[in-house]
C-alpha cells in the first residue's frame, strides 16, 4: 500500500470536517471502548496476565532467530513450505509464483494487514489471478476501491447507507437497509468464491514455534473457509509473530479479542499444521507459509524492539482522543493510531513520515490499554529525539525549543517573561476571557479559542496564597 | 544471499543469539501463564458461558434421546430436518426422530451438520474440534445449523487442560485445530453485531453421556 502519510496535516483538516465520519467514530469509541472494558475486568489478574503477554513475546523478541528457525523446523516437517520475503514486492511475487506453480485462477482472501503492506491483490490480478476479499469489511472495501482505516474494524468509516447503495450497485439486487439482510446478501455473493477458489490467502494471528503451526483468530468464518476449501493455502504474516508453545499462545489468547472487540473469545480459533492427509476429506493439500521481513529486522535489537510485541488489537487507536477524531487514514498507511504512529515511520522511513510521531497528545491512555505493555507514548518520543537529531524540525520550532531551554536555565528572566506575558494575555482576553487570534499559534486558535490567563503567574498566585 | 539469509544474519548480527537450549527447556516444560480460578462445577460454567456466546444448550438423559431432542430443536424453529452427520452418529435412530441425516462430509447445500467434539472447555463456552478423516470440519462450517454432541466428562477448565488433552491422547495436533464458540457473527457495519456471517447462523450443543 502506497504510504501517503507526508499529507497527514491535510487529511485532517479534511477529516475533522467530515460529518459522516465524526459520527462513525462516536460508534467505534462507544461499542469498542465501552466492549473493552465491559469484559477486561474478566481476567482474573489481569495485570499479571498483561506482564506474562509481554514477558512472552520478550522471549521471543530476545532471542528471534533461533525462534523462527525452530518454527520453520516444525512447519516443514508437517509438511509446510515456508517462504521468507525481504519486502512486499518479494512477498507478492513469492504468491504469484505459488499461483503459476499450481494453475491457480482464483483466490479466496481472508483479512490481513500484511497483504495491505504488501499491496498484494493489485499485485496478483496484474499476475492474472482473481482475488476476492471475504471478511464483510474488506469485501466492502473492495467493492469501494478504498484502503481499510483500522486494522480490526476495517469499514468504520462507512455507515450503513452508504453501504446499502454499494450493494445495490454493485449486486443489481434491491437496496437493503437492514444490517442482517446486508450481512445475508454478502454471504450469499461470497459462498461461490469460497467454494470455487483454488487458492485461499489467510494472514496469521500468531505462529506457534512448537508445533509449526499458524493460528488465526476469525468472528464470520471465512477464516476456516480459506483455509479449509481451497487446495492451495498461503499464510502471510510478520517474522515478529512467533510464540514459543500453545501454552504462550493461550496466554496471549485471553488478551487479544478482549483488548479488541470486546469479546471473551473470538467465534473461531484455528490453529492450522501442515496439510491434509491423503484419508482426510478436506483441507488444503499445499499449505505455503510466508515471513514478511519489510523493515521488522530493523527493530530488532534497539531501542523500539518492544513495538515488536504488538499483536495488533487495535485498542491504541480506538482509545486514542487523536484516532477518535481524524480516523485512520489520515495516518496514509496500513496501520493507523499510535501503533501506526510508530510503525509507519519505522517500516516506511522517518523522513517519509515527519508528522506521526507528533500525532499525539502523549495522554497516555493508549500504554494503559495495551495488552503487552508497549510503551506507545516513550517510543513515540524517541521517534521525536531521532527527527531531532535528524534535523527535520522546521527552523522555527527549533528557534522556539531553543528559547525555551534558554529560559527555562534563567529563572529570573522566565518569572519577568512570563508576568509580561500572562498580563498581556489577560488584556487580549477582554471580557470574554478568551483569545480568538494569537500570533504565531494560529494553529490552535484556527480552530478554537484560546482560554485566556487570569493575569498573574502561578508564582505570583502562590505567594499570594502564602500570606493569607 | 537470499531473503532468508538476509533476514536472519540481520537479526543475528543485531542481537546476542541465547543458545538453544533455553529453547528447549521452554519448550520441554510449557510453561502455563496466569490463569483463571478452577470452576466448582465444570458443567455449569461451561453452558453458562456457552449460552453468553448465543450457543443454544440441551441436555439428554440418555444417547437415545439425541435425535428426538434435536427433531423438537428444528421443528421449533421451522428448520430443516435433512442434514448432514459425523460417522460416528451415523447409527442414530434419526429416521425415527422424522430427521433424514446422512453420514458425509457437509456440502454446500447442507443446512444442518452434527457433529461431536474432542473436548470443551468451561472458561469461555469452547468447543474444541480436530480435524480428520471421520471428523471433517465442513460439518461445523458450511450448514446453517451446527449440532455437536458433547459429553459432559469431556469438559476442561481451560484451553490450557485442553492443550495437555490432546499432548496426552493425539501426540501432536491435526492439520487443524477449530475452537469454536457460538454462531459466526460480524459487527462490521456500524460495529452491530448479526448473528451468522459465513458460517453457521445457530450452534446447538446437545450434552449427552456418550
Amino acid at each position: 500500500m502506497q504510504n501517503t502519510s507526508l499529507q497527514f496535516k491535510k487529511q485532517v483538516t479534511v477529516k475533522l470536517a467530515d460529518v459522516r465520519l465524526q459520527d462513525a467514530l462516536s460508534r467505534l469509541q462507544t461499542r469498542f471502548v465501552g466492549g473493552r472494558a465491559a469484559v477486561i475486568s474478566e481476567i482474573h489478574d489481569l495485570q499479571e496476565t498483561r506482564n506474562a503477554a509481554a514477558a512472552i513475546r520478550d522471549r521471543v523478541l530476545n532471542n528471534l532467530e533461533q525462534w523462527l528457525l525452530h518454527f520453520e523446523q516444525q512447519a516443514t516437517a508437517r509438511g509446510a513450505i515456508v517462504h521468507w520475503a525481504e519486502n512486499g514486492d518479494d512477498a507478492n511475487r513469492i504468491v504469484a509464483e505459488i499461483a503459476a506453480q499450481y494453475g491457480v485462477k482464483t483466490a479466496a482472501k481472508s483479512k490481513s494487514m500484511v497483504s495491505e503492506e504488501c499491496g498484494l491483490n493489485d499485485a496478483l490480478e496484474q499476475a492474472g489471478v482473481a482475488v476476492m476479499e471475504t471478511d464483510l469489511g474488506e469485501y466492502i472495501l473492495q467493492l469501494a476501491h478504498e484502503a481499510p482505516s483500522h486494522i480490526v474494524a476495517p469499514v468504520v468509516h462507512k455507515n450503513k447507507e452508504e453501504i446499502a447503495d454499494l450493494f445495490a450497485e454493485k449486486h443489481h439486487k434491491p437496496r437493503k437497509t437492514d444490517i442482517a439482510e446486508l450481512c445475508r446478501e454478502a454471504r450469499e455473493v461470497l459462498r461461490p468464491a469460497f467454494l470455487n477458489a483454488d487458492m485461499g490467502i489467510s494472514g496469521g494471528n500468531f505462529l506457534v514455534a512448537e508445533t509449526g503451526s499458524v493460528l488465526i483468530v476469525t468472528n464470520e468464518g471465512n477464516g476456516r473457509l480459506v483455509t479449509t476449501l481451497p487446495r492451495v493455502h498461503v499464510a502471510i504474516t510478520g517474522i515478529e509473530k512467533v510464540v514459543p508453545t500453545l501454552e504462550d499462545v493461550t496466554t496471549l489468547l485471553r488478551l487479544l479479542p478482549r483488548s479488541a472487540t470486546g469479546q471473551s473469545i473470538t467465534n473461531y480459533v484455528s490453529v492450522l499444521t501442515g496439510t491434509k492427509n491423503q484419508e482426510d476429506h478436506d483441507g488444503p493439500e499445499h499449505f505455503h507459509i510466508i515471513l514478511l521481513d519489510n523493515g521488522r529486522s530493523s527493530l530488532v535489537g534497539g531501542e523500539m524492539q518492544e513495538m515488536l510485541r504488538c499483536i495488533r488489537c487495535g485498542a491504541c487507536m480506538n482509545h486514542c482522543p487523536v484516532y477518535q477524531n481524524i480516523g485512520g487514514h489520515a495516518y496514509g498507511w496500513v496501520y493507523p493510531g499510535p501503533m501506526g504512529s510508530i510503525l509507519t515511520p519505522m517500516l516506511g522511513g522517518i523522513e517519509k513520515s515527519p508528522d506521526l510521531p507528533n500525532a499525539s497528545t502523549f495522554c497516555g491512555a493508549c500504554a494503559v490499554v495495551c495488552p503487552v505493555k508497549i510503551p506507545l507514548p516513550d517510543l513515540l518520543r524517541k521517534l521525536r529525539e531521532k527527527q531531532m537529531q535528524r534535523g527535520m524540525k522546521s527552523r522555527r520550532e527549533t528557534f522556539m525549543l531553543k528559547a525555551w531551554a534558554w529560559l527555562a536555565l534563567h529563572p529570573k528572566i522566565y518569572a519577568l517573561a512570563s508576568r509580561i506575558g500572562v498580563r498581556i494575555m489577560h488584556l487580549l482576553g477582554g471580557r470574554e476571557k478568551l483569545i480568538h487570534t494569537l500570533p504565531g499559534a494560529g494553529g490552535w486558535t484556527d480552530g478554537r479559542d484560546f482560554p485566556a490567563p487570569s493575569g498573574k503567574t502561578f508564582r505570583e498566585l502562590y505567594q499570594q496564597g502564602k500570606h493569607k | 544471499m537470499n531473503a532468508r539469509d538476509n533476514i536472519l544474519g540481520r537479526i543475528r548480527s543485531a542481537q546476542q543469539s541465547a543458545t538453544a537450549q533455553t529453547l528447549a527447556s521452554h519448550l520441554a516444560q510449557h510453561p502455563r501463564g496466569p490463569l483463571p480460578p478452577q470452576p466448582d462445577n465444570l458443567l455449569a460454567c461451561f453452558k453458562k458461558q456457552a449460552l453468553k456466546l448465543s450457543s443454544d444448550v440441551l441436555e439428554a438423559d440418555d444417547v437415545g434421546e439425541i435425535p428426538s431432542l434435536l427433531a423438537r430443536y428444528l421443528n421449533e424453529r421451522e428448520l430443516p430436518v435433512r442434514g448432514v452427520c459425523w460417522p460416528a452418529f451415523a447409527d442414530m435412530q434419526w429416521s425415527a426422530a422424522g430427521l433424514e441425516m446422512q453420514s458425509r462430509p457437509a456440502r454446500n447445500q447442507d443446512l444442518v451438520g452434527v457433529t461431536g467434539a474432542f473436548c470443551a472447555i468451561a472458561e469461555t463456552g469452547t468447543l474444541m474440534l480436530l480435524s480428520g478423516a471421520e471428523t471433517p470440519a465442513t460439518t461445523s462450517l458450511l450448514p446453517e445449523t451446527h449440532v455437536a454432541v458433547l459429553a459432559p466428562r469431556r469438559i476442561v477448565a481451560t484451553m490450557e487442560d485442553a492443550w495437555d488433552l490432546l499432548r496426552r491422547e493425539q501426540n501432536q495436533p491435526p492439520r487443524a485445530v477449530n475452537f469454536i464458540s457460538g454462531p459466526s457473527r460480524t459487527a462490521d457495519i456500524e460495529q452491530t453485531v448479526t448473528l451468522g456471517a459465513h458460517g453457521p447462523y445457530r450452534v446447538l450443543l446437545i450434552m449427552a453421556p456418550l
